[in-house]
């Protein structure tokens, strides 16, 4: 149990409203105004200098001049007229969709699995999965780059041995749909504890007797599942699913750094890889600008049912 | 219902096979990183270190600049965390006890920021530091670090605070404290886990954080470890995966360590209110 949500939601007492007036209604605005001043320096700053690079053309020359000089919506323009742009959204999209449904669908059977396995192998498994989820993504990317590298790795003696085909030196980063697939089995490792440790904690929350008066009735162990236990944890379910689509289509450090300098090329990109290859490696600043605003856009929209609902619990209590 | 004793060995069985596979990584860097060269580099992998070495560290830890940069890391971690939580404190401390015009937009601002992607922020704070001279600086970093560090800290401290139970601060202020004599005297104390393990968790975000030091600091010196790290293999193309992995275990220890002591305080951060317990 987190201490952050094993609490109680007391209702606003009188108490706390008499409390209020005597402190005076300043407090509470003083408490915030460092936090609120910081971020509009590092933050609101930047993001109003993003919106302004945007509309300009701003490179290598104007960075050391401080000043870019305004093009209107040509950046825009460019980026949407761009095929690499498209192409790299619709592979981002699906590359989100198969992310999130693996890591969600995988999670949520682990998940399962840990509430009939005995109390020595959830506690052994619970382990394992907390040792995984720390494990910076830095160094998972190496140690995925060791396993699969087509001299000796790991990977390609497993297949082999098992008899899944001739994988002896068999080079993964040849085609985009393998590469993007070794960067998928990387996120969706890495993101499986924290899904089946929030789930496993959700659905110990379902009652018990619920379940076995519906076993009772008769009803068979896949309509219990959805009868019973998928509404009591589709609020988690739903979290879940939001944060990892947003994680998940904003993702950068592993493809980046997996699929390696040399070998990345547009036919591989992923939206954020997109972004820092036009707009910081090639010093088009501005370009870069507008496809940060695109992709920062479409991040809010899918970012809409978690804030909202995480609003309403910071709200209540 | 209990399930038979067969279909409970089933399940503990998968469970099993499911550890095995999931901690295989880890536990092929941590082999890899004690295993003599002719293991590392035969065609028929040698599972457990049969002649462990501890070579690969010496290796790893002499390379140019691994001390420099684990130097940078700590500095740059010690002053974004110390500096988060520290306004963080004050801003939770609003959120959790006080109800005043704004609070809900500052509530969105706070859990907003943390869902914007980092690598769409990395040119506009390029440029801007730039501009300030603040880019090859360990304080350009620290300032980019905050854009995440302080918004997460403010959102777990308020969830720490809140729960706290209300009556011992009243209690104590019908003893005749006034407010900051019950907020000093028992709240402070009782935050004392919460304050220790939002920082601990600061801490691990920031060590791993790679996007804006790789964006930031260009000079090797100047460098954070994850840095280091994603640079290691370099050009040559006789791979040494032996120091490899075992750079990778130097940087991964701080933070497993600190993670494991945390975890279950921290877990629920994200989905907190949604998993009543």
């Amino acid at each position: 149990m987190g201490i952050a949500a094993g609490t109680t939601t007391p209702t606003w007492s009188r108490r706390r409203l008499t409390w209020r007036r005597a402190a005076g209604g300043a407090v509470p605005y003083g408490l915030v105004l460092p936090v609120v001043a910081v971020l509009a320096a590092v933050l609101g700053y930047p993001i109003y200098k993003l919106v302004r690079l945007s509309f300009q053309h701003y490179g290598l020359f104007e960075l050391i001049r401080h000043s870019g000089e305004s093009v209107g919506l040509h950046n825009y323009g460019s980026v949407l007229h761009d095929p690499v742009f498209w192409h790299t959204l619709l592979r981002t999209v699906i590359f989100t969709v198969v992310n999130v449904a693996l890591t969600m669908g995988i999670g949520t059977l682990i998940a399962l699995l840990l509430v009939r396995v005995s109390t020595w192998v959830r506690i052994l498994v619970t382990a394992g999965l907390v040792l995984v989820w720390s494990m910076p993504q830095v160094v998972a990317v190496q140690v995925w780059q060791w396993m699969t590298n087509s001299q000796n790795g790991v990977l390609n003696y497993v297949l082999t041995e098992l008899h899944v085909g001739n994988y002896f030196q068999h080079d993964w980063y040849t085609t985009t749909f393998s590469e993007l697939a070794l960067v998928t089995t990387l996120i969706v490792w890495g993101a499986l504890p924290f899904v089946a440790i929030t789930m496993y904690a959700a659905l110990a929350q379902v009652p018990s007797d619920l379940v076995e008066a519906a076993s009772v009735d008769g009803a068979r162990g896949w309509r219990v599942f959805l009868d019973v236990t998928l509404p009591i944890v589709r609020p988690v379910l739903l979290i879940l699913t939001s944060l990892s689509i947003l994680w998940d289509f904003g993702v950068f450090t592993q493809p980046f750094l997996l699929i390696g300098q040399g070998h990345i090329y547009p036919s591989n990109y992923l939206m954020g890889v997109y972004l820092f290859e036009e707009g910081y490696v090639q010093s088009d600043f501005g370009r870069g600008a507008a496809i940060s605003i695109l992709m920062l856009l479409v991040v809010a929209a899918l970012s809409v049912v978690y804030v909202r609902r995480m609003v309403r619990i910071g709200d209540v209590e | 219902m209990r399930p038979s004793r067969t279909a409970r060995t089933g399940w503990n069985i998968l469970g099993l096979l499911l550890f095995a596979v999931m901690i295989f990584p880890v536990f092929w860097m941590i082999s890899t990183a004690f295993k003599p060269d002719q293991d590392v580099n035969s065609f028929t992998p040698t599972w457990i270190p049969t002649h462990p070495t501890i070579k690969h560290f010496a290796d790893a830890i002499h390379r140019p600049y691994f001390w420099t940069d684990v130097e940078n890391s700590l500095i740059v971690v010690g002053v974004t965390v110390g500096f988060s939580i520290v306004l963080a404190f004050l801003a939770a401390v609003a959120l959790a006890k006080y109800r005043f015009t704004g609070r809900k937009i500052f509530i969105v601002l706070m859990i907003g920021v943390q869902m914007l992607p980092a690598v769409g922020l990395v040119i506009p704070l390029y440029v801007v530091l730039a501009r300030y001279h603040l880019v090859n600086a360990l304080t350009g970093v620290i300032v980019t670090y905050l854009t995440f560090a302080l918004p997460f800290s403010v959102w777990t401290l308020r969830g720490f605070i809140v729960g706290i139970p209300k009556d011992l601060e009243e209690a104590a202020m019908v003893d005749g404290s006034t407010r900051l004599g019950a907020f000093v005297r028992i709240l402070l104390p009782l935050m004392g886990p919460g304050l220790v393990a939002t920082s601990v968790f600061a801490f691990i975000t920031s060590w791993n954080e790679y996007v804006f030091a790789r964006v930031l600091l260009n000079d090797q010196a100047k460098q954070t470890v994850t840095v280091w790290l994603s640079y290691f293999l370099g050009t040559s193309r006789q791979t040494d995966w032996g120091a490899l992995m075992a750079a990778s275990t130097l940087t991964a220890i701080p933070v497993v360590v600190f993670f494991l002591l945390v975890q279950r305080r921290i877990a629920f951060g994200l989905t907190a209110g949604a998993v009543k317990a």
